[in-house]
């Protein structure tokens, strides 16, 4: 055996070791991207999800402005932290609406009335049927919908105070 | 006196629920009345990747959103639609991701070329053999 084939194997070893150490240093994105960017909202139409507030639909998106539509939760913890940069957006003068996702009524005007409301229209998914047709994976998400009712991008995760400028662009582009 | 305490805090400590307090959908753990139907769902579930707990199907998720998936997978099967159909429908919102079965696409070539590649490797090695 010569003595290149008898080290092949420590080699691979080697190999399949950097290989490990590389993939813990830097994580693959688990992030599921929706495939509907650049696609038209699913048709749909939620109830309202609380009675003080108007319900949402396909139809209230395409309203010739770009609009955010926020998948969210009173119970989803960081949704609290996203509720008040909403709200400066909100007071910049961009529309939001809401999905609440598997909420009750009482539940989600507590959670308004604690941490603001920046939303104009409140639909209730109560079993993320609707959540699920736009390709969301979770609360909360976001997406930048223009005034022709297309998707233009999907923010996964919460709206921190830091994406706040990418948020703008993206509304921007869609005008 | 101070262990007590902490003892006391950790009894009564409550733990930060992730979760919805609303109960499951209703097709999300019940079976279809049709058994039939309902083996068509089950297959169709076994093949459909959870997407909370990435990894699982969402037969086998305790996920909220796989049980929100499953009631969704069922009651469109209950309306009959095909499986095909709902798996493409998935599909064109979260990509081939979603789905276990493999696809004929460019990226899963080697899949279906590794047991050829493994077959002539092996009639290789024993030809060898047979020579010596």
């Amino acid at each position: 055996m010569s003595r290149a084939v008898r080290f092949a194997p420590l080699a691979l070893l080697l190999l399949v070791v950097a290989a490990l150490i590389w993939r813990l240093a830097t994580p693959a994105d688990t992030s599921v991207h929706s495939k509907l960017e650049g696609k038209p909202v699913p048709a749909f139409d939620l109830g309202p999800a609380l009675d003080a507030k108007p319900p949402l639909s396909s139809r209230d998106l395409a309203t010739g402005g770009p609009r955010i539509v926020n998948i969210f939760a009173s119970w989803c913890v960081p949704c609290i932290g996203e509720v008040k940069v909403l709200r400066q957006l909100q007071a910049r003068g961009v529309a939001i609406d809401g999905i609440a996702v598997r909420d009750r009524p009482e539940d989600l005007a507590a959670f308004l009335q604690v941490n603001g409301d920046p939303y104009e229209r409140i639909g209730g998914d109560p079993q993320s049927q609707v959540q699920i047709s736009l390709g969301s994976s979770g609360v909360p998400e976001s997406f930048v919908i223009d005034g022709k009712g297309i998707v233009r991008y999907q923010h996964i995760g919460p709206i921190e105070p830091a994406d706040v400028p990418l948020i703008l662009a993206k509304l921007e582009q869609a005008r | 006196m101070k262990r007590v305490a902490i003892l006391v805090a950790f009894l009564s400590a409550q733990p930060l629920l992730a979760d919805s307090n609303l109960p499951p959908a209703y097709w999300a753990d019940r079976q279809l009345p049709d058994p039939r139907d309902e083996a068509k769902a089950q297959a169709l579930m076994d093949e459909l990747r959870c997407l909370v707990c990435q990894g699982q199907s969402i037969a086998d998720s305790d996920a909220e959103l796989a049980g929100d998936m499953r009631d969704l997978v069922r009651r469109r099967i209950a309306a009959g639609e095909k499986p095909s159909a709902i798996r493409s429908w998935l599909i064109q919102r979260y990509g081939t991701w979603i789905s276990y079965k493999p696809t004929a696409e460019p990226a899963a070539w080697p899949l279906w070329l590794a047991p050829l590649a493994l077959l002539l490797i092996g009639a290789w090695l024993i030809r060898r053999r047979i020579k010596r």
